[in-house]
């Protein structure tokens, strides 16, 4: 695979292994920094060599030899560390040494964009130039990013450690919403493209990683069952070329059954736990769209109900947003253009605020407004895909039926 | 690892803390007091400082003469207004510390230069 391609086979081997490697490393150096710059240089030399030696039998002893090679090369003044780097072979990480990687690339001392980054790179053994396609940024600034994180993991002693149980809670949320950043960004990017399946693929991988990891944790699961209710649906999200279809309009035939039932069983597993928190909620509803059979026999009243516990947790204006459209069904257009105005204010800057607003307004026969509405939401948006979905409604006369709300 | 904690006030927190009765006001010391006791094993040598309005700021790199102008470094509604060190294994473990602090909005953890 040359750096120019998408990531295929090859990159899915060395996720699989980086994050063991790296975890081995740094058990080993005690230093995170030095750890993960060794296995960065094992993974650009398998991406180079792989595609023409072919993949190791064990991939990950391999790149574990090679990082510890480099780190000889490196380190040969220090006595020490050479000592302890030729003695040992490759053990296989406890649980517990993947998630201290996890927590330390998630520190909340850590900026978003570098948390998201050495995520990317340390757990899913991505390299920068990999990092900087996905999210369309020049490969220098990702590299800025990560290195600056390092130095300050380095020298402002944010520790190589699990949380402890009274932390762990707040710290395992900054995890999980640096998953779900970058599951929203390869799901619908903000970007130039309208989606980067890589990107959401890597997010449910680590996921499904982190579930494993922390199984009795439900909101890791709730995460999880999200994640993969999302992408059963995914099929059906775009036409053949490449235009946005709205839930309302997707043909349920093209979605995936069994990974919508495996999803819903993660999330009833992680409910009986009767902690509910914000992504078991959000997979609920996600969940009572993929089951229900047509858009019309959708079980609008339980979607408000989930909405309403989600406001209780965690208090948005979006997710008030979301439970107007959700009523507008559960009771009528007047009721959820009513809840939307009062949302005006916070959200003047979002375009599903006038493109929800511009449905509503077409529903109660306001339609000069709902064109205004419509146009000020396509001034607000950049992705390709929501843009052609106004563009339609403004250019079709009778635009009506048709709802942009619930796409995601 | 050391770390310097450097308190800052707001604006907002000095207009609350001269809004509040003298009994409250004392109390509202007493728990900043009682923060310094409880801590006093990891707590090193700092100080609370005298008001933005005492401070001078001296510019070294504004030509050949230093350049002395009247307030605070940075012009603003934040203003530090005391600092400690202390001993700590991490930054997790000053994050937790500074957790519990009662007194000003906030605090920055910055770590000592290593060898000085």
């Amino acid at each position: 695979m040359s750096e120019g391609e998408p990531r295929g086979q090859l990159a899915k081997v060395v996720r699989e292994h980086a994050s063991r490697v790296a975890a081995a490393l740094v058990q080993l150096t005690g230093d995170f920094a030095t750890a993960e710059d060794l296995v960065q240089d094992a993974i650009e030399k398998a991406l180079r060599r792989w595609p023409t030696d072919g993949i190791p039998e064990r991939p990950d002893a391999w790149l574990y030899t090679v990082a510890r090679n480099r780190g000889l090369d490196i380190i040969r003044r220090s006595a020490n560390y050479r000592a302890k780097l030729t003695e040992v072979e490759l053990v296989p990480p406890e649980p517990e040494d993947r998630l201290r990687l996890i927590f330390t690339c998630c520190h909340p001392a850590l900026p978003r964009p570098a948390q998201v980054a050495l995520t990317l790179r340390v757990v899913c053994g991505l390299t920068a130039a990999q990092i900087a396609r996905a999210f369309l940024v020049p490969q220098a600034t990702v590299e800025q990013r990560i290195g600056r994180a390092k130095r300050k993991i380095t020298d402002a002693g944010i520790p190589y450690r699990i949380p402890d149980p009274d932390e762990l809670a707040r710290r395992l949320n900054e995890v999980l919403a640096v998953i779900y950043l970058l599951f929203n960004e390869g799901y619908l990017a903000t970007g130039e493209r309208a989606d980067s399946p890589e990107l959401a693929d890597d997010a449910d991988w680590i996921a499904a990683l982190l579930h494993t990891l922390m199984p009795t944790e439900p909101e890791v699961a709730g995460l999880l069952a999200l994640i993969r209710l999302h992408r059963a649906r995914a099929a059906s999200r775009f036409t053949p070329d490449g235009s946005l279809v709205l839930l309302a309009d997707q043909d349920r035939s093209c979605w995936d059954r069994e990974a919508i039932a495996d999803a819903t069983r993660l999330l009833v597993r992680a409910a009986k736990q009767k902690q509910p928190g914000p992504y078991q909620l959000q997979a609920a509803i996600v969940a009572c769209h993929a089951e229900a059979a047509s858009w019309q026999e959708t079980d609008w009243e339980q979607i408000v109900l989930l909405y309403d516990m989600l406001l209780c947790l965690a208090p948005s204006p979006v997710t008030r947003l979301h439970r107007a459209i959700a009523l507008r069904y559960a009771a009528s257009p007047q009721a959820a253009l009513a809840e939307i105005d009062e949302l005006a204010d916070a959200l003047d800057r979002y375009y599903l605020f006038h493109a929800a607003r511009a449905e509503l307004l077409r529903a109660v026969g306001r339609s000069e407004e709902a064109r205004g509405a419509d146009r000020r939401g396509l001034e607000l948006t950049s992705n390709p895909a929501e843009r052609a979905v106004l563009r339609r409604r403004l250019s079709s006369a009778t635009a009506a039926g048709v709802t942009i709300a619930r796409q995601r | 690892m050391r770390y310097v904690l450097l308190f800052v006030e707001t604006e907002q927190f000095e207009q609350d803390l001269a809004a509040l009765s003298l009994d409250d006001r004392a109390r509202a010391y007493e728990l900043a007091g009682k923060w310094f006791a409880d801590h006093a094993d990891k707590i090193g040598g700092g100080s609370k400082l005298q008001g933005p309005h005492t401070a001078t700021t001296v510019r070294l790199d504004r030509g050949a003469e230093p350049l002395i102008t009247d307030g605070p470094f940075v012009e603003g509604k934040e203003v530090v207004s005391g600092y400690c060190e202390i001993d700590v294994a991490d930054l997790d473990e000053a994050l937790r510390l500074v957790s519990s602090w009662p007194g000003c909005p906030v605090v920055e953890i910055r770590p000592i230069e290593p060898g000085l």
